[in-house]
């Protein structure tokens, strides 16, 4: 390994095509890719669902995941061809020449081994270290990822550690036999904002340390610029566009790649605080949770106007969830009430008429799983005509169709299945269901959060249009500090349980900032590749 | 009727077999009294007579026509088999779905309470139950369809419970809809596909367990033709290598087979993920 | 440490508590008659005062909880009352029986116990090659068969035809241990061929459920063998599913062989039990029903400490 030197071809990919196999036919996934990779460079793969981007990761490694197969193309690593090479060859190459991070440390390392074990596994089994050599490593390298307590942590249990600590002992696995080339599959999409940032600086380190060349997969643009000398824009098993990475944040070339780079920059003005008395909706003094234990809502008082948008802000455990949860009365809480229009609801939704569950409707995060597969788009919808409006048949079928020319799909639509739909189509699906009850707030739990960014933008786009011509209110529970910029007029920042801050959006925005939501709001990368420099910096000082 | 076509193309070999060989066995036991050449309990000829002329397949113990008391066992067997496993599924669906989703304490009532009828193998309690109640058509099946209705009660609870807690569920809920409406149309349609496969499956074992039940002599009674008990009046033959006893047992076992097989194939094609059990 | 020692425990309690609810079925059932059991048994001609005599001496006059609890505390003692048929002491009558069917029971667990799951994991390793496809059809079909069926094959085949082993298994407790093993071994081969499809099946899927997981994908971008990857990653977290598979079949092992001994009229305790169910002997049956009973929920009861002794998550908590 001594005998190269950085800038040397490391990985090479010529005309790759990938065929995945679904309902027993083969499918191109990945159609002619070319890559070239040179030693200690980071490259960034990026890409929507379906792009092939893991595919072409992992295929790096001369690997296909089950149900996957080469079917043209190479893939040289220093020199050897992997697609058609024997097992034996690439087992050797795998862990300690090409190592591979996942999105999920909890499910990659086995439950049933401490995480040290786990480190010295790749080294010893390869040959590069013995037991004791890796142990020491492991330290070293716990150490400089800055680990709490690198000494011991590793003679802990995957289940023993935090999440961002376990990605983070990943990383270090990774490193074991200071391989040439790493694989990061999102090793941050699964992370909260604040705890990406550890992650991702522990990245940046360590692989410029040892001088790593790497493939950095992810969706998303800002946490790519922050890592990757070179960036690929990828789109359904296809180049889209290659370059430096400032040049292409400065310039792209492609169209598509213009619409990524916008993705986070949708804005509205917030509207002036309404002055309603009462409001529309008001939760005092909510304290709540599951079981006479487990108390996840603390005091949590939030008042909603008409046709406003109150966005409730705050990471995985904050409560923002479960605050939906007691609004619509599927958690009754143990103290407080919920006034709509100043009126007490009841706490359980079982208890409420039907009129109040119709002024309350609720748009959820999966899409997948809010609709009945069984149940055509015209059922999903007349069901609430039908039942909170009477409406007959014939008028129902009027009115589907006019909701349907709402959320901007054709008419057919109303004959598909959930299955026939995209995930943005089963989402606006989801917003007609609630429109239908004709209600005057809609809970938007997460809306956005699984769909593709481009998508995503388009629904925050579709659901101010709606208010604007529908006056209706929205409360927005969300994780992520771009769609609360983009929509929000009021925004209440969560942190355990607890409102750490809350207030017209301008206001909150500005600071100065609550100490936690001055550390959420400089969590969110942003497209300029010295942010995370300049922020690590700014934090140190 | 397209799709059945397309269907049936894509199917495989075990599971075309399957499907012949059940067809085959509901046709035998609709038309039990035309294809057989004497009565069922008509004693027409000497005991143990050989295979051939007048008698197929020999007559029995008591000279009766064998293939006339196989025929006539696919009609009894299968027919008490079905009737049971109709009546586990009616008990064991409806309180299943009720118990997922109700929830609270309804659930737990009917859960502890079929963990105890659980506790105790099922072939040993219905012995217990067999020797308390005797045995008659009726108590048979009774005994057996609740026995085997906790099993039914376990899948179709936990089928329930899987589909109780999505959102499409509680958005049902939130809309004010009312119980028997959430399990008509947005449970029961998304959890037929486990429960088709689970009534194929449980046909198999109630069919197999009333088999042994007979011939332990403790099941269908005498004179009633019935599969499991033809093998137990007969079995001193085979000490003298003589095969007949091993019809009857074997028309049970190319019956469970072909079911076996076509559940095997649906659990492919609905599931993929599902892979045995 | 602890959380695992109060797991157990209440394990222990549950199946303690379960032990006596089913104690209270089998005890209970017998109130299900219409009128009571000396009625039942006695039939409609005997006269009043017989059935009066036999409700005393079967102390029907007593309460039903009275009854229950001598029952319980008498068994506790080793004592199980008296047959109906012969008068004589059930635990006279059940003793050697019971011993008979542990062995035909434990030499069908020891024969079919290690090929089911070296077949399970191999079928599982070699997912949808030949010899799994193979196997799959092999042990569909077997399951499909009723003991009996299997067992007259066996006993057609072997005792009849070729004539390598008796048909009737008459054992008793004068033979040497490998004339016993000789005498048993056609039903205790019948018993293997029934359980070990299932046992293979369920381990099968408990491993391809497991191989499937991220972690054993991490093993082999890791460039582990293999073998190592088998035996270092997929087995100590399989152990628990597999302890299941196999105490469950266990379970089964023990209904099953009810049938295989009245087929071979092998004197164990299944075919005492069905001998007295004809008889309508209730008190045997009791007795017999109260044995298979705990031995299944025993049974159950290891399976499920075993798990939780085999579980990385429950023996080191956070």
């Amino acid at each position: 390994m001594t005998s190269s030197k950085k800038g040397d071809v490391l990985l090479v990919m010529r005309d790759l095509r990938i065929e995945g196999q679904a309902d027993e036919k083969w499918h191109e996934i990945v159609r002619g890719i070319d890559l070239t990779l040179r030693r200690g460079e980071v490259l960034g793969l990026i890409g929507e669902s379906g792009a092939g981007k893991s595919t072409i990761g992992i295929a790096g490694m001369g690997f296909t995941r089950p149900g996957c197969r080469f079917s043209s193309g190479t893939v040289t690593f220093d020199g050897i061809e992997l697609t058609g090479a024997p097992e034996e060859t690439k087992r050797r190459l795998r862990g300690s020449r090409i190592a591979y991070v996942a999105q999920s440390a909890a499910a990659s390392f086995n439950p049933a081994h401490k995480l040290i074990k786990q480190f010295a596994e790749a080294p010893v089994q390869h040959g590069v270290l013995n037991a004791g050599q890796a142990a020491k490593d492991a330290v070293d390298i716990y150490r400089r990822l800055q680990m709490p307590e690198p000494d011991t942590i590793g003679f802990r249990y995957p289940h023993q550690v935090s999440g961002g600590q376990l990605q983070r002992a990943m990383v270090a696995m990774a490193m074991a036999c200071k391989p040439d080339l790493i694989v990061f599959d999102e090793p941050t999409t699964a992370l909260d904002v604040t705890t990406q940032i550890e992650v991702l600086a522990a990245i940046k380190d360590i692989v410029h340390q040892f001088n790593t060349a790497a493939i950095y997969i992810t969706h998303d643009l800002a946490v790519v610029a922050q890592l990757a000398d070179r960036i690929m824009v990828l789109r359904h098993g296809k180049l889209i566009e290659e370059g430096e990475t400032r040049a292409m944040l400065a310039h792209p070339k492609e169209a598509y790649t213009g619409q990524l780079l916008a993705v986070r920059s949708y804005r509205r003005d917030e509207f002036p605080p309404s002055q309603d008395d009462p409001p529309l909706l008001e939760v005092r003094g909510i304290s709540a949770g599951y079981g006479p234990l487990i108390k996840v809502l603390d005091d949590v008082s939030v008042k909603i106007g008409h046709k406003r948008t109150v966005a409730v802000v705050g990471e995985s455990g904050s409560g923002k969830s479960t605050l939906a949860r007691v609004i619509t009365g599927l958690l009754p809480p143990y103290q407080g009430e919920i006034l709509f229009k100043g009126q007490a609801l009841p706490p359980s939704y079982k208890n409420r008429t039907k009129d109040q569950l119709r002024q309350v409707q609720m748009i959820y995060q999966m899409p997948d799983v809010a609709l009945n597969p069984k149940q055509r788009v015209r059922d999903e919808i007349g069901r609430p005509l039908e039942f909170y409006l009477g409406m007959d048949a014939a008028a129902r079928e009027r009115r589907v169709k006019e909701l349907l020319e709402m959320i901007e799909l054709p008419a057919e639509f109303a004959e598909r299945l959930p299955g026939e739909l995209s995930g943005g189509q089963k989402q606006r699906i989801c917003i007609a269901r609630a429109l239908a009850a004709e209600p005057e707030l809609i809970i938007c739990d997460e809306v956005t959060s699984a769909l593709d960014q481009l998508v995503a933008e388009e629904i925050l786009k579709l659901l101010q249009r709606l208010q604007d011509d529908l006056k209706v209110s929205y409360l927005f529970i969300t994780h992520d500090l771009a769609t609360v910029k983009a929509i929000s007029d009021e925004i209440v920042v969560m942190l355990q349980g607890r409102v750490v801050q809350q207030g017209g959006k301008n206001a909150v925005l500005t600071p100065p900032h609550h100490e936690y939501t001055e550390l959420l709001l400089s969590s969110v990368p942003e497209m300029d590749p010295d942010w995370l420099d300049d922020l690590l910096a700014k934090r140190a000082s | 009727m397209e799709d059945f076509v397309k269907l049936m193309r894509s199917s495989p070999w075990s599971a075309r077999f399957g499907m012949a060989v059940i067809l085959f066995y509901v046709v035998v036991a609709v038309f039990a009294p035309l294809i057989s050449p004497y009565g069922e309990t008509e004693i027409v000829g000497s005991e143990f007579e050989v295979w051939g002329g007048a008698f197929l397949l020999g007559t029995d113990n008591l000279g009766r026509d064998m293939f006339t008391r196989m025929v006539y066992g696919a009609r009894n067997t299968i027919g008490i088999a079905f009737a049971t496993t109709c009546l586990a599924f009616l008990i064991g669906g409806f309180f299943g779905l009720m118990a997922a989703a109700l929830g609270g304490w309804v659930d737990q009532v009917l859960s502890r309470l079929v963990d105890i009828l659980m506790a105790l193998p099922p072939l040993i309690f219905a012995l217990l139950l067999l020797a308390i109640l005797g045995t008659s058509i009726p108590v048979l099946i009774g005994v057996i369809a609740v026995l085997d209705s906790t099993r039914v009660y376990r899948l179709a609870r936990a089928v329930a419970m899987n589909i109780a807690v999505l959102d499409y569920v509680e958005v049902a809920r939130l809309r004010g809809e009312g119980l028997l409406w959430i399990i008509r149309r947005e449970i029961l349609p998304n959890s037929l596909p486990p429960l088709v496969a689970e009534f194929g499956l449980r046909f198999c074992f109630v069919f197999l367990f009333i088999a042994a039940l007979s011939f332990l002599g403790l099941g269908i009674q005498p004179p009633t033709a019935d599969w499991g008990s033809m093998v137990r009046d007969n079995a001193t033959l085979i000490t003298y290598g003589d095969i007949t006893p091993l019809l009857p047992a074997g028309a049970i076992a190319l019956l469970t087979v072909g079911v076996n097989f076509v559940v095997d194939w649906f659990l492919h094609k609905t599931a993929g993920l599902r892979d045995d059990q | 440490m602890d959380k695992i020692l109060k797991m157990v425990a209440q394990r222990l309690a549950l199946g303690v508590g379960t032990l006596f609810v089913v104690s209270l079925i089998i005890f209970g059932a017998v109130q299900l008659l219409p009128g009571d059991l000396a009625e039942a048994i006695l039939g409609q001609a005997a006269t009043e005062e017989t059935v009066a005599a036999f409700r005393r001496e079967l102390q029907l006059d007593l309460p039903a909880h009275e009854r229950y609890l001598n029952w319980l505390f008498g068994i506790l003692q080793g004592d199980l009352g008296r047959s109906l048929a012969n008068q004589r002491e059930i635990s006279e009558l059940i003793g050697k029986r019971l011993l008979n069917t542990l062995f035909l029971a434990g030499m069908a667990a020891a024969i079919s116990v290690p090929l089911a799951v070296t077949l399970g994991v191999l079928a599982a390793l070699y997912r949808n090659s030949f010899f799994d496809r193979m196997v799959n059809m092999a042990t569909l079909t077997t399951i499909s068969f009723p003991e009996f069926f299997v067992a007259y094959i066996l006993v057609l085949i072997l005792a009849v035809n070729i004539g390598m082993f008796p048909s009737i298994s008459n054992v008793s407790s004068d033979l040497d241990f490998w004339d016993r093993v000789y005498r048993s071994f056609l039903p205790a081969l019948t018993l293997t061929l029934v359980v070990v499809a299932h046992m293979m099946r369920m381990t099968r899927a408990a491993i391809i459920n497991l191989l499937a997981s991220p972690y054993i994908e991490m093993a082999s971008l890791k460039g582990i063998k293999r073998a190592r990857i088998i035996t270092h990653h997929a087995l100590p977290n399989a152990l628990s599913p597999i302890i299941n598979v196999i105490v469950i079949n266990l379970a089964f092992l023990i209904v099953g062989v009810v049938i295989v001994e009245v087929v071979f009229v092998y004197p164990g305790l299944g075919q005492l039990m069905v001998d007295s169910v004809s008889k309508r002997d209730i008190p045997v049956v009791q007795a017999c029903s109260l044995i298979f009973a705990a031995t299944y929920v025993l049974l159950n009861l290891t399976a499920d400490i075993l798990s939780i002794l085999s579980n990385p998550r429950l023996m080191h908590p956070r």
